[in-house]
C-alpha cells in the first residue's frame, strides 16, 4: 500500500510537471502577445509596453519565463496582468461563488439519478425504463445554453422571478429570509442546468451497474431460495452495485472548475468559469495558467483518491 | 462448365455455416432498435439538408441568400409572407415565404439554418476524423509496438528537433534552423545503410547512446494521462481564442483534444488481438507487420471505434455550437446554428423562434447521432447477437 501510494504520487508529480510545460507552451507559442491586446488604448505607448514586458519578464527567453512563472505560482505571489491583483486571491473569491452551485448541483445529480437508475434496472425493458432512457439521451444531447433559455423563459414568464446574477439588485437592507429566498431562486436554474448532464450520465451508469450485478449467480440463488423481492434487489444486488460509485467521489473533484463557462456567462454568475472566460478574452496569461494548473491538480488528486477508495472498498483488489 | 450449376457442386462449394453476411446480420439486429433507426433516418435527412444547404447558399448568386439584409422586414415570425411592395425583386426570399421567419437584420433564417447545417456537419466529421486517425495511430502504436524500448539516441534526436522547432517558432530563426538541420542529418545518417553499419563499430563511450530507456507504451499512455488532465472545453476555448478565427482551426482543435478515448480503446483491442491465433497464423505465414496491422487487426478493432466516433460527432457538434454561442468560431457573416442562437438571445421574448429553431435543430441532430451510436453499440456487441 505504502509503495503504491509513493509510486503514484511520484508519477502524478511527473505528470503535473509535463502538464505545466505543455500548457505554458500552448499559451506562449500561440500567435499574439498580451502587450498587443489593446493597441488603440492611448495609454499603451511603446514605453509602457516595454515597461510592461520588463515587469513581467516577457523580454526573457521562454524557459526563463517558465521558471519565473512557476516560482511565483508555487510561492503564491502570481499577479494578474489585467489589474495587478494576486491571482490566488481572485480565484479563491470566485471559487467561493462557484462552490454553492457545485454543491447543490451535485446533490441534485446524486439524489435523482440513483432512484431513476435503480428503478429502470429493476423494470428493465418496461415503459419506465424506455422513457427514462430516452429522456436521458435528450438531456445529454440538449445544448446547455438552449436549455438555459427555455428555463429562463419558463421561470420569468410563469413564476415571475428574476434569475440573472447572484441576487436581485436593491435587496440589501431587507430581512434575511427575503435575501435567502432570493439567493435560492437565483441559484435554482444554474444548479439544475449544471446537474442535467450529470443526471443523464449517472443514471445510465447506475442502471448498467445494477443490471450487471442482477445477472450474477448469487442474485439468482437469492431469488431461487425464495427471499422476498425487496431483499433480493436492495440487499443483495444494490449493495454490490453501489461499489464503484464510492470511487466516483474522487472523480467529481475536477467538476469544481470545469464545465461551467457557458452556464455562468448566461446567468452572469461571478464564478470561476466566468472568470476563466474573461481571462481568456483579456489574454490574462497568469490567470489562465493558474486555473489550468489547479484543474490539473484536482484531476490528479481525484484519480488518486478514487484509486485509494477502490482499494479500501473492494477487498478483491490487492496492490 | 455446367457442372458448377448443379446442386451437388454448389452444395459442396458453399460454406456451411452463416447464411447471411456480417452486414446483413448487423442490419437485421439494428432494425429492431426503433430509436436507433430513427436516429439513422434523421442523420440521413441532416446530411442531405447540409449538402443542399451548401449548394443553395454558396456562390455569387445563391438561390437562398443567407446574408441578404432587408431592414424593413426584420423579426418577422415563421411562415410569414414578405411584403412584396417594399422589396426589390431580387430581395424576395426563395419560395416567396419566410419559412423560419427573419432575424433582427431581416435575414432569412431558413437560408441561414441551411448554411449552418453544413458547418455543423463538417465540424462533426472532420474533427472526429482527426481524432480517430490520431487515436488509431497512437493506440495501434502502443498496442502493437508497446513493448519495444526507445533508445537514448532516439530521445536525443526528438529533443533536438523539438527544441529546434520551438526556437524557430519563438523567433530565434538561425539557431532553430541549425538545430533542425542537425537533427534531420542525424536521422538520415542513422537510417542510411552506411549509418547502420557504423553503429556496430562504435567506441565504447558512444555505446551509451544505444541504451534502452522508456517503453513506447509508457510514453504514449503517460501522454494520454497528461492530455486528460486538461479541462477539455476550457482548453479548446483557450486555443481557439488565441488562434485566428476560422472554422478549420476549430475542427483541428476539437479533433486534437478528443483522441484519448479512441487511443485507449484501440490499445486495449490490439493488446488482446495480437495474442489471438489468427494473428499468430498470419505471422507464421510470413506476413509483414504492416499487413498484419491493417489487414487483420484494424478490421477487428474497428467496432468500438465506430461507436465512439458516432458519439464523438455528437459532442463535436455540441462543442462547436457552444463556441459559436460564446462568440468564438466562424467569423460573423457566415451563419452557424450556435451564432444564430447567440444573436437571437437578445430578442428572446419578442422573437423566440430565433432561439428555438437553432436550439431544436442542434438538439435533434445531436440526439440522432447519440441514438444511432448507442444502437450501433448494441448491434456490434457480440454478446447480444443471436446464435442462428
Amino acid at each position: 500500500m505504502i509503495a503504491f501510494i509513493g509510486r503514484s504520487v511520484i508519477q502524478k508529480i511527473v505528470t503535473l510537471f509535463f502538464v505545466s510545460v505543455v500548457s505554458f507552451a500552448i499559451i506562449h507559442i500561440a500567435p499574439g502577445e498580451p502587450s498587443q491586446v489593446d493597441p488603440l488604448n492611448p495609454k499603451f505607448t511603446p514605453e509602457m509596453v516595454e515597461r510592461f514586458r520588463q515587469a513581467f519578464h516577457l523580454d526573457r527567453p521562454l524557459y526563463v519565463q517558465y521558471g519565473f512563472f512557476y516560482r511565483d505560482l508555487l510561492s503564491g505571489q502570481t499577479l494578474s496582468w489585467k489589474d495587478n491583483q494576486p491571482v490566488l486571491h481572485k480565484i479563491w473569491e470566485r471559487f467561493l461563488n462557484s462552490l454553492p452551485l457545485f454543491i447543490v448541483g451535485t446533490l441534485i445529480t446524486w439524489t435523482i439519478s440513483f432512484p431513476v437508475g435503480i428503478r429502470s434496472a429493476i423494470f428493465r425493458g418496461g415503459a419506465y425504463d424506455r422513457g427514462a432512457t430516452f429522456i436521458s439521451y435528450v438531456l445529454i444531447s440538449i445544448p446547455g445554453f438552449f436549455f438555459a433559455y427555455m428555463l429562463i423563459i419558463f421561470v420569468v414568464s410563469q413564476l415571475h422571478v428574476p434569475v440573472i446574477g447572484m441576487q436581485t439588485f436593491g435587496m440589501t437592507g431587507t430581512a434575511w429570509w427575503f435575501r435567502v429566498n432570493d439567493r435560492l431562486w437565483h441559484m435554482l436554474l444554474p444548479s439544475i442546468l449544471g446537474a442535467t448532464g450529470g443526471i443523464a450520465v449517472l443514471s445510465r451508469y447506475v442502471r448498467s451497474q445494477m443490471l450487471e450485478v442482477e445477472s450474477q449467480d448469487y442474485v439468482r440463488t437469492a431469488r431461487a431460495k425464495g427471499l422476498p423481492w425487496e431483499m433480493v434487489h436492495y440487499k443483495h444486488a444494490l449493495r454490490n452495485a453501489l461499489l464503484p460509485f464510492v470511487t466516483m467521489f474522487g472523480l467529481i473533484l475536477p467538476g469544481l472548475i470545469g464545465g461551467s463557462v457557458i452556464i455562468e456567462s448566461i446567468f452572469s454568475w461571478p464564478g470561476l468559469g466566468r472568470m476563466a472566460y474573461e481571462a481568456i478574452l483579456a489574454r490574462d496569461y497568469p490567470v489562465i495558467l493558474t486555473i489550468n494548473f489547479i484543474a490539473a491538480v484536482l484531476v490528479l488528486i481525484g484519480t488518486f483518491v478514487s484509486d485509494i477508495l477502490y482499494v479500501i472498498v473492494d477487498p478483491r483488489i490487492r496492490l | 462448365m455446367s457442372l458448377e450449376n448443379t446442386p451437388l457442386a454448389s452444395g459442396l462449394e458453399a460454406p456451411p455455416a452463416p447464411k447471411r453476411t456480417r452486414f446483413e446480420e448487423a442490419w437485421r439486429l439494428f432494425r429492431r432498435n426503433r430509436m436507433a433507426l430513427a436516429g439513422l433516418v434523421i442523420f440521413a435527412l441532416f446530411f442531405f439538408a447540409a449538402v443542399a444547404g451548401l449548394a443553395l447558399t454558396s456562390g455569387s448568386r445563391p438561390l437562398l441568400d443567407p446574408s441578404a439584409v432587408r431592414l424593413q422586414e426584420k423579426l418577422r415570425p415563421p411562415l410569414s409572407m414578405p411584403q412584396a411592395a417594399s422589396l426589390q425583386p431580387g430581395e424576395l426570399p426563395a419560395f416567396g415565404i419566410y419559412l423560419f421567419g427573419t432575424d433582427d437584420l431581416g435575414r432569412d433564417v431558413f437560408a441561414r439554418m441551411l448554411q449552418g447545417a453544413w458547418v455543423s456537419l463538417t465540424v462533426g466529421f472532420v474533427a472526429v476524423g482527426i481524432s480517430v486517425a490520431v487515436g488509431i495511430f497512437m493506440g495501434g502504436l502502443a498496442g502493437f509496438y508497446g513493448q519495444r524500448h526507445i533508445r537514448l539516441e532516439q530521445l536525443l534526436v526528438t529533443a533536438v528537433l523539438l527544441t529546434g522547432a520551438g526556437l524557430l517558432a519563438t523567433g530565434f530563426r538561425s539557431r532553430g534552423a541549425l538545430l533542425l538541420v542537425a537533427g534531420h542529418a542525424w536521422l538520415f545518417w542513422s537510417i542510411s545503410p552506411w549509418g547502420l553499419q557504423r553503429w556496430k563499430a562504435l567506441p565504447p563511450g558512444l555505446g551509451l547512446l544505444r541504451k534502452n530507456t522508456l517503453m513506447v507504451d509508457t510514453v504514449i499512455m503517460r501522454f494520454v494521462d497528461i492530455m486528460l488532465c486538461f479541462p477539455s472545453f476550457f482548453l479548446i476555448l483557450t486555443v481557439v481564442a488565441l488562434l485566428p478565427a476560422s472554422i478549420y482551426n476549430i475542427m483541428i482543435v476539437i479533433g486534437l483534444t478528443s483522441w484519448e478515448g479512441t487511443t485507449r480503446f484501440v490499445r486495449a483491442e490490439f493488446l488482446s488481438l495480437r495474442e489471438q491465433d489468427f494473428v499468430a497464423a498470419a505471422r507464421a505465414l510470413g506476413v509483414g507487420n504492416l499487413r498484419i496491422i491493417f489487414r487483420h487487426m484494424v478490421p477487428n478493432a474497428v467496432a468500438p471505434v465506430l461507436v465512439s466516433a458516432t458519439i464523438g460527432i455528437a459532442s463535436a457538434i455540441l462543442t462547436e455550437a457552444g463556441l459559436s454561442f460564446l462568440g468564438f468560431g466562424v467569423p460573423p457573416p457566415h451563419a452557424t446554428w450556435g451564432n444564430i442562437l447567440s444573436d437571437g438571445k437578445r430578442f428572446i421574448f419578442d422573437a423566440p423562434w430565433l432561439t428555438f429553431i437553432p436550439g431544436a435543430a442542434i438538439l435533434i441532430v445531436v440526439l440522432a447521432f447519440n441514438l444511432f451510436g448507442e444502437g450501433l453499440r448494441d448491434t456490434l456487441n457480440p454478446r447480444l447477437r443471436e446464435r442462428n
